[in-house]
């Protein structure tokens, strides 16, 4: 993976993650988490329900403190927010008092850049991701879609060498999943960043990714699988799946995945009944 | 309904409603007049006697006097309920700390410190700003902390990965959240400025509408209380329209703004 020459994007070295509930109980989400995302390199993070994914990239986000174990940045540890990382959220995120323009400029202007120059570059952006005729319309009146690549466009304005994607295409349908799959693949195409990609879907996983990791259900989820995705670049996300190295990829990555979905599955029903 | 049916329909309501009362007050029922109009007097001489104030020119002091202190208690009283709500959301210990005192203020009937304020303050105008400013305060202050309060956490998460600090945080995120929740209860602040005036002068002033209405009372008048109750109404339907063009304006972004009233 990432060698010595090159530091690391993103390294999580046996990271632990508690939270306490109720009292003096608690509840371990994740546990001995080692993982690195390369420089550049493309990573989907795949686990059954509750497992503690979007946990991990809060981790790496700084948005919330390993319990044990350390996070490295470009191979400087991590404290505080993580600058270099832009985060996609899975809910709804954008400002909604801002025109779709704002939100994208929004980014710029608080790195004191002048008004007229964000506003432009905004403009550009938006266009970039198909929503240039949309600038002046504020969130509620966009489709998911919309609001999503906006999102996009918002995170990306501010250049991170690291973007972090917490389920982004979740709430989408699947159709509109693969075209922004699709943008997604062709702007990380052009200025290739460090991506870690947290879904609950393989496919689509397999599909943009360049490594999948599987975490195991939780509580207490590690890493229990890493491999790598040799379809070549540039992909069409709606062709790669037709791909015999896909399906076989899948059915191997499946073989593992499906007890630790099953075993999610029992356990979020029991918790369910318990609570 | 079309909107020339439904304009008809209520046009409707109201003259029928003016044809009962002057009937009423006027013809005998069964030989004996239903409404004294003593105690009723009828459409007819209130809308003599309100033509009268205009014409004469009287009415337009007590309005512009009634106006001006509900704007003053608008204005202080949400000046400060905008503070005091971004402190204690932001302060919980603070909020804590007075938590029991906000709530007995509120629950005390404001009327009866109309009386202080006039002590305090004298007849003239302050006195009545005092009183709206007690009721509009407490309105822009719950909505304000309850804004700052419920700011989702996505967004504000949002706001900090997209390099916000504190101030940037307070500005972009915080601040336009508030307004939302404070000008989503414009209508009732702003009525209750108009509340305020009114009863402070009501209960002891030398203009105003309320004044106006006190006076005719003190003197059983009852076309003069019923001209100021009409005239009052239509101030604050004025006012109210007002408060709908700002709100239309200011809410743009808001789905149930901008779509319940298209």
């Amino acid at each position: 993976m990432a060698d010595t020459a090159q530091p690391a994007a993103v390294a999580l070295g046996d990271a632990t993650v508690a939270f306490r509930v109720a009292g003096d109980r608690v509840y371990t989400a994740v546990e001995n988490a080692n993982l690195s995302v390369a420089d550049g390199e493309f990573v989907a993070i795949v686990g059954p329900t509750g497992c503690g994914k979007s946990t991990l990239l809060n981790v790496a986000a700084g948005l919330l403190k390993p319990a044990a174990g350390s996070v490295r940045i470009f191979d400087q540890p991590l404290t505080g927010l993580n600058r270099d990382a832009g985060y996609l959220f899975q809910a709804d995120a954008l400002f909604p008092w801002k025109t779709a323009l704002d939100n994208v400029a929004i980014g710029l202007e608080i790195k004191g850049a002048p008004r007229e120059q964000a506003l432009q570059r905004a403009q550009d952006w938006l266009t970039s991701v198909g929503l240039g005729a949309f600038a002046s319309r504020y969130p509620h009146m966009l489709s998911g879609g919309q609001r999503k690549r906006v999102g996009l466009a918002q995170v990306l304005i501010r250049d991170p060498k690291i973007l972090l994607m917490d389920e982004p295409f979740g709430p989408l349908d699947a159709q509109t999943r693969q075209i922004m799959g699709n943008l997604l693949l062709e702007l990380w195409n052009a200025d290739r960043k460090a991506v870690l990609f947290v879904t609950h879907d393989l496919e689509e996983a397999i599909a943009l990714a360049d490594r999948v990791v599987i975490m195991s259900a939780g509580p207490s989820a590690r890493i229990i699988g890493d491999w790598r995705v040799k379809l070549p670049r540039p992909r069409d996300i709606s062709e790669v799946r037709m791909e015999k190295d896909f399906h076989e990829l899948h059915r191997e990555i499946w073989s593992v995945l499906k007890d630790e979905v099953m075993k999610g599955y029992v356990q979020s029903t029991r918790s369910a009944e318990a609570g | 309904m079309s909107r020339s049916t439904l304009l008809l329909l209520q046009l409707l309501v109201a003259v029928v409603a003016l044809a009962v009362w002057q009937f009423l007050t006027t013809v005998p029922v069964f030989g004996k007049i239903l409404l004294p109009p003593f105690f009723f007097s009828n459409p007819i001489d209130v809308g003599s006697q309100i033509v009268k104030w205009f014409s004469s020119g009287v009415i337009w002091k007590h309005l512009i006097i009634t106006l001006w202190e509900s704007i003053l208690a608008f204005v202080i009283g949400s000046v400060a309920g905008v503070l005091v709500g971004f402190w204690f959301a932001r302060q919980p210990r603070v909020a804590a700390v007075f938590d029991p005192y906000v709530k007995m203020i509120n629950a005390l009937p404001r009327v009866v410190l109309a009386p202080i304020f006039t002590l305090w303050l004298g007849l003239g105008i302050w006195s009545k700003v005092a009183l709206g400013v007690t009721l509009v305060f407490f309105i822009v202050f719950f909505n304000v902390y309850q804004g700052v309060k419920e700011v989702s956490n996505t967004v504000l998460d949002n706001g900090r990965m997209l390099g916000m600090n504190e101030r940037q945080l307070m500005r972009h995120v915080y601040w336009p959240s508030a307004l939302s929740w404070m000008f989503s209860s414009l209508h009732t602040s702003v009525g209750f400025a108009v509340v305020g005036a009114v009863v402070g002068e009501y209960l002891g002033s030398a203009a105003g509408l309320g004044y106006l209405i006190q006076q005719a009372e003190g003197v059983f008048d009852v076309a003069g209380v019923f001209a100021g109750m009409f005239v009052l109404s239509a101030f604050v339907i004025l006012i109210d329209f007002g408060v709908t063009l700002v709100e239309r304006r200011l809410l743009v972004w808001r789905p149930t703004a901008a779509e319940g009233r298209g």
